[in-house]
């Protein structure tokens, strides 16, 4: 079924008069509670650096940005059918062009996060033609290669550390807007302060991120993605535009993703090569948080965020043994509940935070879905 | 080293990449699944080989051997247990059990075998060269690679267009349900297709390993050479993903020859070129 | 006396969607039955449920006293019965005797059909053998199609369609042959839309009408009206 023909005739239908009135709704009650919650728990995170432990901090910068980067995979691959394994390539050049802007423009690196997303997104733009050649399944390794190819690329830039990387000095990031006056504001030593300052910038990003994604998720253009990937036949007849929609996606998603990369790395201070464009650390990491949590679905990436965060505590002592226990978990999930932890839950429950379908029902009984 | 020197040797190391490549060529030709874990199960291939070699003491042709049965029956059974139920329209389940296979299988290599660098001792084969001619002489084990390589595709040309299961693999690429008809059993048809494909692997792992030495974190790299030989050739043309591996080994000889740290990048670029230019590979099949 | 092929109120589904309802059909040994019935009707589902295509209740089907409404497509031809479907769907990758000897794959079943004999059967198809079978005429594929069949030597021959979309003497080629493959023991479903063809070539017959049989019987018994009122209804 193509989006143009989802619509609802009741406006103009002749109805008798004893008719229940059917309405279309896109909220279920507890999504709206959920949205009431969802606001209050965000001003809460953004006041917790008052009380709150530099460790937690720190665990709460890796939560935020892991979850963005889920929730914007899960968007590319889940729902734009864009199955990429070369996202570190994006956290790697948005970290790079961090670099770059702070160690060589002189730039301030508030300014140069954004710097970073363009950056990435142009690299984007001009991949995007190349790889989406490929047929279905072989864009994701190309995706890979592409990656790759811009960590080897990256190496050679001696002025940014070559292959062994390099570290910005303390003293580089001390000007950076803001940082006196969270240390002034919260009593905190400038790196700490610096550690606060990404935590308002990752929280900022997931917000924003999850946001977005879910208004596109509603918009036109999402739902005539969803149809095209659900739907061979309604994929060819929205055919062209759904490839616009899909290159646009790419490049969007490329300039979040190398925010986030810019943001990782603005705390972290030190960047190679082999770290910023880890396939582990990046895309592995994103995809099993969205397989376990649930693809396809706005909610999943934050529950499988937070299962990896208490796994990480548990196993990450283990090192290779947490990667094994991961993927295994993510193999078998995939195998015997493909919805992920989140999608069996919902139909459990009939759990909705983040509602993308439209629901066709009478004011009291429970919606049916279009 | 000369410039016709640097030409062999990429032809050569062509050789080994199209050996990489013929198993993710095979199963992607007839079940259109892409095996993320190719080059780690092509690493895992290697350390059997090493572990038969050394542990049982086993001479390496008959380690091999076994390793190769061994594989055969392990992609048998992973299809059937694995891969079969993810398998369909949607290419998200397929790339994503793969995908988790490969960091799986990546990371428990470490855990069993550690991260030093091995090699599978082949004795003096390794080291002997052969003269082709005057002041022109060829390591005798990359040479050995590159026959190996011509054999196994003259070997899988064989199977896929002389044999009734060559038959039952091209009629089940075109349309697995009319396939059934003529009383090809589907699941059959693609376990022995995913074991073909890890047993013919176990070559790439051997040759691998005789080669250079190897730590279980190069399997991704394994998988995107591999792929890089397979949409260079062309897909769905065997001998074409020998000419991919070939045209990959050449480029990653000629930049290591200007830079050395060159070498791969020269290899990525040549199949970003490759997409550019050609983006059905320089030699397509016939049939699409 | 049970017949070869004995199906009893077959029902089948595609997920919710039922496309045929209680279907009673027999086939004797060697004969040939025409089913007939508009387009939508369930002809193509029915012979798709007896060849394996859509599953049914195991007792559903019976071949030669066999439950086989559950048995996979690639069983079944190993038990005898062959489809020639619809739209020919043949083997692009593959040669036109390629085309023919995947018929065989399940095994050599008892005589006749052989290449030779297909050869002997449609000779222009032996001067094509290396070709491509894209570049064959229609009629030439349904050829390939009906040789790919027989290739398993059948007792049964589900044929769905083999005069669409051909030039009516091509058409009275292909139908010419019928009765050399009956001489050879295999009885023979004929799925038409057109009627009179159909009744011709056959010993009895099925209408089919929104997936249900509206009538049956010999075609000298019935008249014209009775047959128009059982396929498009009253
Ligand atoms: N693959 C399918 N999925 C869903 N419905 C189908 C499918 N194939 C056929 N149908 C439906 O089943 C009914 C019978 O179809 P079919 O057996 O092909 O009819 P006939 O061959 O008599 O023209 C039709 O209503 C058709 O729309
Ligand atoms: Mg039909």
């Amino acid at each position: 079924m193509s989006v143009e023909s989802i619509h609802i005739p009741a406006a103009r239908e002749q109805r008798p008069a004893d008719a229940p009135v059917w309405q279309v709704r896109v909220g279920t009650r507890l999504s709206r509670f959920a949205a009431v919650a969802g606001i209050a728990l965000i001003v809460a995170l953004a006041a917790l650096p008052a009380i709150a432990s530099r460790n937690l901090i720190q665990d709460l910068i890796f939560v935020f940005t892991m979850l963005t980067l889920a929730q914007l995979w899960n968007v590319l691959a889940g729902w734009g059918g864009l199955v990429s394994v070369g996202q570190q390539a994006f956290v790697g050049l948005g970290a790079y062009a961090l670099f770059a802007g702070i160690v060589m423009a002189g730039l301030d690196p508030v300014a140069a996060i954004s710097l970073a997303g363009l950056f990435a997104a142009l690299v984007a733009a001009v991949l995007g033609p190349l790889l989406f050649r490929l047929e279905g399944p072989y864009f994701a390794i190309g995706s890979w290669v592409a990656a790759e190819a811009l960590r080897l690329i990256c190496a050679q830039f001696k002025s940014l550390g070559g292959g062994t990387g390099m570290s910005i000095s303390p003293g580089e990031l001390s000007q950076m807007v803001g940082l006196k006056m969270v240390q002034a504001l919260l009593g905190l030593r400038p790196a700490a302060a610096r550690d606060v300052l990404v935590y308002w910038l990752a929280l900022l990003l997931a917000v924003l991120v999850t946001l977005g994604i879910y208004a596109f998720m509603r918009s036109h253009h999402g739902l005539a993605l969803a149809a095209s990937r659900d739907n061979a036949a309604a994929a060819r007849s929205v055919g062209v535009r759904t490839a616009r929609t899909r290159y646009v996606l790419w490049i969007a998603v490329a300039f979040a993703t190398g925010m986030v990369g810019a943001v990782v790395y603005l705390q972290k201070a030190r960047i190679s090569p082999d770290a910023a464009f880890s396939v582990t650390d990046w895309t592995a990491y994103v995809i099993f948080i969205v397989v376990i949590g649930g693809v396809r679905t706005i909610e999943g990436p934050m529950v499988g965020v937070l299962l990896l965060w208490g796994l990480v505590t548990y196993l990450a002592q283990f090192g290779s043994l947490y990667l094994v226990v991961l993927g295994t978990l993510a193999i078998l999930i995939m195998l015997f509940m493909p919805t992920g932890v989140w999608g069996a839950a919902a139909r459990r429950w009939q759990l909705q935070l983040f509602p993308t379908q439209r629901w066709l029902g009478r004011s009291e009984s429970s919606p049916t879905p279009l | 080293m000369s410039g016709f020197d640097t030409i062999i040797e990429g032809v050569l190391l062509g050789g080994v990449y199209a050996l990489f490549a013929l198993g993710l060529s095979l199963i992607f030709g007839i079940m259109r699944l892409v095996n993320l874990a190719h080059g780690d199960l092509i690493l895992f291939a290697a350390y059997l080989v090493l572990s038969a070699t050394i542990a049982l003491g086993l001479p390496l042709a008959v380690a091999s051997l076994l390793v190769v049965i061994t594989m055969f029956v392990l992609g048998f059974v992973l299809q059937r247990l694995v891969l079969e139920r993810v398998l369909g329209d949607d290419i998200l389940p397929p790339l994503l059990v793969t995908f988790g296979l490969s960091v799986v299988i990546q990371n428990g290599l470490l855990l069993g075998y550690g991260a030093d660098s091995r090699r599978l001792q082949a004795g003096a084969f390794e080291s002997s060269s052969v003269v082709l001619a005057p002041g022109l002489s060829v390591g005798l084990a990359p040479l050995t690679a590159l026959v190996t390589a011509v054999a196994a595709v003259a070997l899988l040309q064989l199977i896929f267009y002389r044999t009734s299961l060559g038959r039952a693999f091209r009629a089940t690429a075109d349309n697995p349900a009319i396939a059934q008809l003529m009383g090809v059993n589907e699941r059959n048809v693609y376990a022995i297709a995913v074991g073909l494909s890890l047993a013919v692997s176990v070559i790439a792992a051997v040759v691998l390993g005789i080669r250079a030495s190897f730590d279980p974190s190069i399997g991704p790299a394994r998988l995107l050479y591999a792929f890089e030989a397979v949409i260079i050739g062309g897909l769905g043309s065997l001998w074409g993903t020998l000419a991919g591996g070939i045209v990959l080994g050449l480029a990653q000889a000629i930049g290591g020859r200007i830079n050395p740290e060159w070498q791969i990048l020269a290899g990525h670029l040549a199949f970003l070129v490759v997409l550019m230019v050609r983006p059905r590979g320089l030699f397509p099949a016939r049939r699409t | 006396m049970t017949a070869l092929l004995n199906v009893t109120a077959l029902d089948a589904f595609y997920g919710d969607f039922q496309a045929l309802f209680g279907i009673d059909f027999e086939l004797n040994e060697g004969e040939a039955v025409a089913v007939i019935g508009a387009n939508g009707a369930g002809k193509s589902t029915m012979l798709k449920s007896l060849a394996g295509l859509v599953k049914n209740r195991p007792d559903a089907i019976r071949l030669a006293g066999r439950a086989i409404g559950d048995a996979s497509a690639a069983s079944i031809v190993r038990l005898g019965l062959a489809l020639v479907p619809e739209g020919r769907q043949l083997f692009p990758s593959l040669s036109v005797e390629e085309n023919l000897l995947i018929g065989a794959y399940g095994g050599e079943r008892s005589a006749p059909w052989d290449l030779a004999a297909v050869y002997r059967m449609f000779p222009v198809l032996k001067e094509r053998r290396r070709g491509d079978v894209t570049a064959l005429s229609g009629g030439q594929q349904q050829m390939v199609a009906i040789g790919r069949a027989l290739m398993s030597n059948p007792s049964v021959l589900l044929c769905d369609e083999i005069s669409l979309g051909l030039a009516p003497i091509v058409v009275e080629d292909i139908y010419r042959m019928l009765p050399q493959i009956r001489s050879g023991g295999t009885a023979i479903v004929l799925v038409e839309q057109d009627i009179a063809r159909a009744l011709r070539a056959s010993d009895r017959f099925y209408c089919l009408q929104e997936g249900r049989v509206t009538l049956s019987g010999r075609p000298r018994d019935v008249d014209q009206d009775t047959i128009r009122a059982a396929y498009f209804g009253a």
